[in-house]
């Protein structure tokens, strides 16, 4: 695994995480910020997904591919999801739920890590 | 009486999500562990399988709100709620015949007991959108 970026998508999910908190407590839906923020995240998870794939097919670790790769994909698809469920409910709840989706990716961050150190 | 689709938005948008995440990581995970290593712990992954099916039920009945799906959604979540306290406590009981985990083994503890708390706020979603 390449730690640096590992860190910085955690930094960067609970950032956006705390952002969608104060729109959410502020009563805002959110914004292209904050869209813009996730959208920065998600090219750090592609970069990783292939990072990822490209290791596991060179490492000798023992390392559980189909769960390492599971993890790695379904990364990917969380902050997308979150988004469009946020963008089509028009109350604070939409930021509140995209907090909730950010705080996955972290979540997702150690999961993986554990995978590939064990 | 109150609007049936209100159980999707308001607070609802967040447990449907936190629903939805349960639902793909759940099915996702039975999935790679009924693919790959089925031998090795047969009953702790069709129990997965079970747990992934409730999951995807909830969700989406949830999310389409309709009176019938609210049903559904009543349904599901008891089931849920039957299911992490059974397991949870079989997986005490008799940890053997749990050589892995599932996402409800010791009332959701690999999980941060999120799977132990969910049912009980869905239920009480429901009971608030009645």
């Amino acid at each position: 695994m390449f730690e640096p970026l590992t860190w910085a998508l955690v930094a960067l999910s609970l950032a956006a995480m705390v952002f969608a908190i104060v729109l959410a407590a502020r009563d805002k839906r959110i914004n292209w910020t904050l869209l813009a923020i996730l959208g920065v995240i998600e090219v750090g998870l592609l970069v990783q997904l292939v990072i990822g794939i490209v290791q596991l097919t060179g490492t000798d670790r023992d390392v559980s591919g189909p769960f390492f790769v599971g993890y790695l994909i379904g990364g990917l698809i969380v902050l997308p999801l979150g988004a469009l469920w946020a963008l089509a409910e028009s109350s604070r709840w939409g930021a509140g739920a995209l907090a909730f989706a950010c705080l996955v990716i972290p979540v997702v961050e150690q999961r993986l890590h554990v995978i590939w150190t064990t | 009486m109150t609007d049936a689709a209100e159980t999707r938005h308001g607070p609802g948008r967040i447990l449907i999500l936190v629903y939805g995440v349960f639902a793909l990581a759940a099915t996702a995970r039975a999935g790679v562990q009924i693919a790959t290593q089925f031998e090795q712990a047969p009953l702790a992954y069709v129990l997965s399988a079970v747990a992934a099916v409730i999951y995807c039920a909830a969700t989406f009945a949830l999310a389409k709100a309709t009176k019938v799906s609210r049903r559904v959604a009543t349904i599901a979540i008891l089931v849920e709620l039957v299911g992490v306290l059974a397991i949870g406590a079989f997986s005490y009981a008799v940890p053997e015949h749990f050589p892995d985990a599932t996402v409800w083994s010791h009332f959701g503890q690999g999980y941060g007991f999120v799977p132990l708390v969910l049912p009980v706020l869905g239920l009480l979603w429901l009971r608030r959108t009645r």
